[in-house]
């Protein structure tokens, strides 16, 4: 006994911090982590088509891209979202923090419930979009594509709140399509069947070895879809999965990759940070900066609620017509999908960009969303074409065909928001 | 008796790029070079047998890629080997690294600070915005702010148009990072005084400064502008150390038809009536020429190689002036196997990286100390790599070439000469330094070359042994550089021209001086410089 305190006493003492802080060095042998759910998407990748999300390997499909994006409109699909940004604030000023961050009013966001938001800089450009959860009066987590710490914490000087990035610590599931519901009911989430779209409830959930846990469940999605998204601690990520499938067999469900997602939302009309619009805190060239207005999120801004990050650039640019550009959905003629192509008036004058584009399987439709330079949309609507580069057997085949400015979402289905949700 | 079209005093790469360009505008250039080899301070010298010594240069990154092609430089050997990451070791047994994949350097960072972690992304932003607004300036002669020739006019307005193109808060910054510490720059990104040091060093190579000095913001962005074929701030090793870049000039020059002449040392230009005639060798050898190009430093060449009454006062006045503070060491190491840290896995890429052991920056800023009060740093700051773990030319299968850049180093220790015993002393302070993190280093030289300001000035012929032919701040940068008035590689001599680091755009292994100078050359000769590609766009 002696002899082993006296060992103890004189082996040197390296702080558990410093200890932590050494054991996670060997991240640099795996540069794309897993993530929760790999075990499980691992064992379901036959086409091992992987893409880098954020530092995680992340599917592009994971049998078949095509019939992946089916999955999704007529079963249920399982989509991991766990490589999302996620953070954590919580304390007595959150909601008056995130007012301040935030374009929209957050003391309109009841508890229990989600709203899509987006954060500009001080000059009115936007950093991000992102979705926000109420979780409890003073708790929130806000979710988005890009990484936004120092920002945050910036913001939060003044107000008796915490910022903590959870990213890892948190799984995430997408589970879309018109089964969703009945998957979800299936697997023993009694009560699920009260949410409406943007409501969000915590279930039991067993976490095996962890014990009784829990995991929220909100009615949102990025489909356009009847969908759910499911946030669960990392440990009870393996458990979650398994029930869902168990009790999606019957329903259809089936894991999907991005590839299939990537189509759901754009047919719901919907925008990605960093491929439709350019996030500030990326931005290396000033011109590819852009304010809400000009990525089609004016209608977050809320001018009544008292200052927030941007404000002031924001109101100037619509007081003194600065703004620039216009993000808008376009309808154009044939098949061709025209990812990436230029738009043109009168066929001749450059005057944007499509960042999106597919024929969309749902509208029978050739979609796309484009960003335009204003006037163009604003008092200018017509004569618009885009010039479509298609590469077939090594040749371009060049195409000018007509475009139509037409409202988003391109698709909209009652089951998204019946209530109660429907069986199929 | 023989006049050559032009004389280019010294070797190194800046004097071989001038003379390559003029050489191949139809020129017949002679290149003096006073040591037995051609290269100047970027050289690979085989100091014991087997081992390629990169002794003064060691890195490349900044040497322009238009020069490359214009020259030919790959079909005479030149190759540069991007390197990968690196680190600070930290006292407390871990070390802080640099991965090239974006999110192993987020994840690295987040072991010391999650929001240091992602701030990374916003200072990545602002450093590349004031990199792209630079890299342009660097292939162009900077104009004469108090001329009216309609050039100047033009490039004044270039600038002008550049600056105004920016953003408000671009502006700002542009002014901020032109004038700032790097240290204070720093605080407005990041929080850890680790991850602080890590960036900090790129601040102060090379430059009489510590990190908290004002200027050394600019100093980082002179360091991060370079480019490994288009990945821009990436650095690399030339293959067969820094040499390769001076040999594939030289040969190049010579398959172009010109002229080089090694143990050649220039005692003064020779001038006539005001303009310069040629040059005089140290036996007294007269060689002439319509015209002389000047490689060595401003100081060297007006204060040494010129005589005073030829110069105006102020000229005079101003070079005399003209900071080129000696501030760093090398030493240079063979060594009989790869070393350990038992802080770095053995898997880890850092080996393949650079290396440091300053993790603070009260450390650099304390070894700054030292140098004010005319001592070598007690505690020095090293930039360490081994070209060897990805270059199979410069040693034998399993040995390694060490290079050790080594800072602060003052040009006089105490106010006097440095010593054998004071060279051995500054040497000690490094094999120390890294035998505290390497156990058994000392065992694993076979061989080592010390090289203070005494021995960099003697042998490579740069004033104190400062590596950039003068300092990089504001005050000397641009249409002040080397001093107001002449800063487009002209002299008050007719005839002689210098193109060295210490003209624009500065120095570091970038060429461009020697290029632009050769431009100005043409330009005086109304000779055709359409072998001379114009910097590469930058969209």
């Amino acid at each position: 006994m002696a002899q082993a305190i006296k060992k103890k006493s004189s082996a040197p003492t390296t702080s558990p911090i410093i200890s932590a802080r050494i054991a996670a060095q060997s991240h640099f042998r795996a540069l794309r982590r897993g993530t929760p759910f790999q075990p499980r998407i691992d064992a379901l990748a036959r086409t091992n088509d992987w893409y880098n999300w954020a530092g995680y390997r992340a599917p592009h499909s994971l049998w078949d891209e095509e019939l992946e994006y089916f999955a999704i409109r007529s079963q249920a699909a399982l989509f991991d979202i766990s490589p999302m940004t996620k953070y954590r604030i919580e304390g007595k000023d959150a909601e008056a923090f995130l007012n301040r961050v935030t374009l929209r009013d957050v003391t309109k966001l009841k508890s229990s419930r989600v709203h899509y938001t987006a954060w500009c800089d001080d000059e009115g450009f936007v950093l991000d979009d992102g979705t926000l959860f109420r979780l409890s009066p003073t708790r929130f987590r806000l979710c988005s594509q890009e990484r936004h710490l120092p920002w945050l914490l910036d913001g939060a000087i003044g107000f008796d709140v915490t910022v903590e990035e959870e990213t890892e610590a948190v799984a995430g599931l997408a589970l879309q399509g018109p089964t969703s519901f009945a998957v979800l009911r299936d697997a023993g989430f009694s009560g699920v069947e009260q949410l409406k779209v943007f409501d969000l409830a915590d279930f039991p959930h067993d976490g095996g070895a962890q014990g009784i846990g829990q995991v929220t469940i909100s009615r949102t999605g990025f489909t356009g879809d009847l969908g759910y998204e499911l946030f669960v601690p990392a440990e009870q990520a393996l458990s979650l999965w398994d029930r869902l499938m168990a009790a999606g067999e019957l329903r259809g469900i089936r894991a999907v990759g991005y590839t299939a997602l990537n189509r759901a939302r754009l047919e719901a009309g919907l925008i990605v940070a960093n491929a439709d619009f350019v996030t500030a805190e990326h931005a290396i060239r000033a011109d590819r900066l852009r304010m809400p207005d000009e990525i089609g999120l004016g209608f977050m801004i809320d001018l009544e609620k008292g200052h927030f990050n941007g404000r002031r650039a924001i109101l100037e640019a619509r007081v003194k017509n600065r703004l620039r550009h216009v993000l808008v959905g376009l309808e154009i003629e044939g098949n061709i999908p025209a990812e990436h192509a230029i738009v043109y008036h009168r066929k001749s004058q450059e005057v944007g960009l499509v960042s999106a584009a597919m024929w969309s399987p749902m509208a029978k439709r050739n979609i796309a969303i484009a960003s335009l330079a204003r006037p163009f949309d604003d008092t200018m609507v017509d004569d618009l074409w885009v010039e479509i580069y298609a590469m077939r057997e090594l040749q371009y085949q060049k195409l000018m065909k007509r475009a139509k400015v037409v409202p988003r979402p391109f698709i909209k289905l009652d089951r998204r928001t019946a209530n109660p949700p429907a069986d199929f | 008796m023989k006049a050559w079209d032009a004389i280019v005093i010294g070797g190194g790469h800046n004097g071989l790029v001038n003379a390559c360009y003029l050489q191949r505008a139809g020129l017949d250039v002679l290149v003096v070079e006073k040591n037995g080899w051609v290269g100047g301070a970027a050289t690979s010298r085989e100091l014991t047998p087997g081992f390629l010594y990169s002794n003064c240069s060691y890195v490349c990154s900044l040497f322009r890629p238009e020069i490359m092609r214009d020259l030919e430089l790959p079909r005479f050997g030149l190759q540069v080997i991007s390197y990968e990451g690196g680190a600070v070791f930290t006292r407390d047994g871990d070390y802080l690294a640099n991965y090239r994949d974006h999110d192993a350097h987020r994840r690295e960072f987040a072991r010391f600070s999650r929001r240091d972690a992602e701030a990374y992304d916003r200072y990545s932003r602002d450093v590349t915005r004031q990199c792209r607004f630079i890299q342009p300036l660097l292939m162009r002669t900077a104009p004469d702010p108090t001329s009216f020739r309609p050039r100047d006019l033009g490039e004044l307005l270039y600038l002008g148009k550049k600056f105004a193109g920016l953003s408000a808060e671009e502006m700002a910054l542009t002014l901020r990072f032109w004038t700032m510490s790097i240290s204070d720059f720093l605080d407005e990104y990041f929080e850890t005084d680790v991850i602080k040091a890590n960036f900090a060093l790129s601040g102060i190579i090379g430059t009489a400064l510590g990190p908290m000095s004002p200027g050394t913001a600019y100093v980082l962005l002179h360091h991060y502008m370079g480019e490994v074929d288009g990945s821009v701030g990436a650095w690399g090793y030339a293959r067969g150390g820094m040499g390769a870049v001076t040999k594939a000039l030289a040969a190049s020059f010579q398959a172009s038809g010109g002229t080089i002449r090694t143990g050649a040392e220039v005692d003064h230009v020779l001038i006539q009536r005001g303009k310069a005639k040629g040059v005089v060798l140290a036996d007294g050898e007269e060689i002439y020429g319509r015209l002389v190009v000047s490689n060595a430093d401003v100081k060297r060449t007006f204060l040494k190689l010129v005589e005073e009454k030829e110069l105006p006062d102020i000229f005079l006045r101003r070079v005399r002036n003209f900071k080129i503070r000696g501030s760093s060491g090398k030493v240079n190491i063979a060594l009989d196997s790869l070393p350990e840290f038992p802080a770095l896995p053995k898997d880890s890429p850092v080996y393949r990286g650079d290396m440091h052991f300053t993790d603070s920056m009260e450390r650099m800023e304390r070894a700054y100390d030292d140098w004010k009060a005319g001592r070598w740093s007690a505690d020095p700051f090293l930039d360490m790599v081994i070209p060897t773990t990805l270059d199979p030319t410069m040693a034998p299968p399993g040995k390694h070439f060490m290079s050790c850049f080594v800072q602060y180093a003052p040009p006089k220790v105490n106010g006097r000469e440095w010593t054998d015993a004071d060279r051995d002393g500054f040497a000690e302070s490094v094999i120390s330094q890294i035998a505290e993190y390497s156990p058994g280093f000392r065992d694993r030289i076979v061989h080592m070359e010390v090289r203070t300001p005494r021995e960099i000035e003697a042998e490579v012929g740069l004033t104190e042994g400062n590596i950039f032919q003068g300092e990089l701040t504001f005050d000397q940068l641009l249409f002040n550089r080397p001093v107001p008035g002449y800063a487009q590689y002209r002299s008050p001599v007719g005839g002689l021209y210098i193109c060295g680091s210490s003209t624009h755009p500065g120095g570091g292994v970038m060429g461009a001086p020697g290029r632009n100078a050769a431009a100005e050359i043409l330009r005086d000769l109304a000779k055709p410089n359409q072998h001379m590609s114009p910097a590469h766009d930058v969209i």
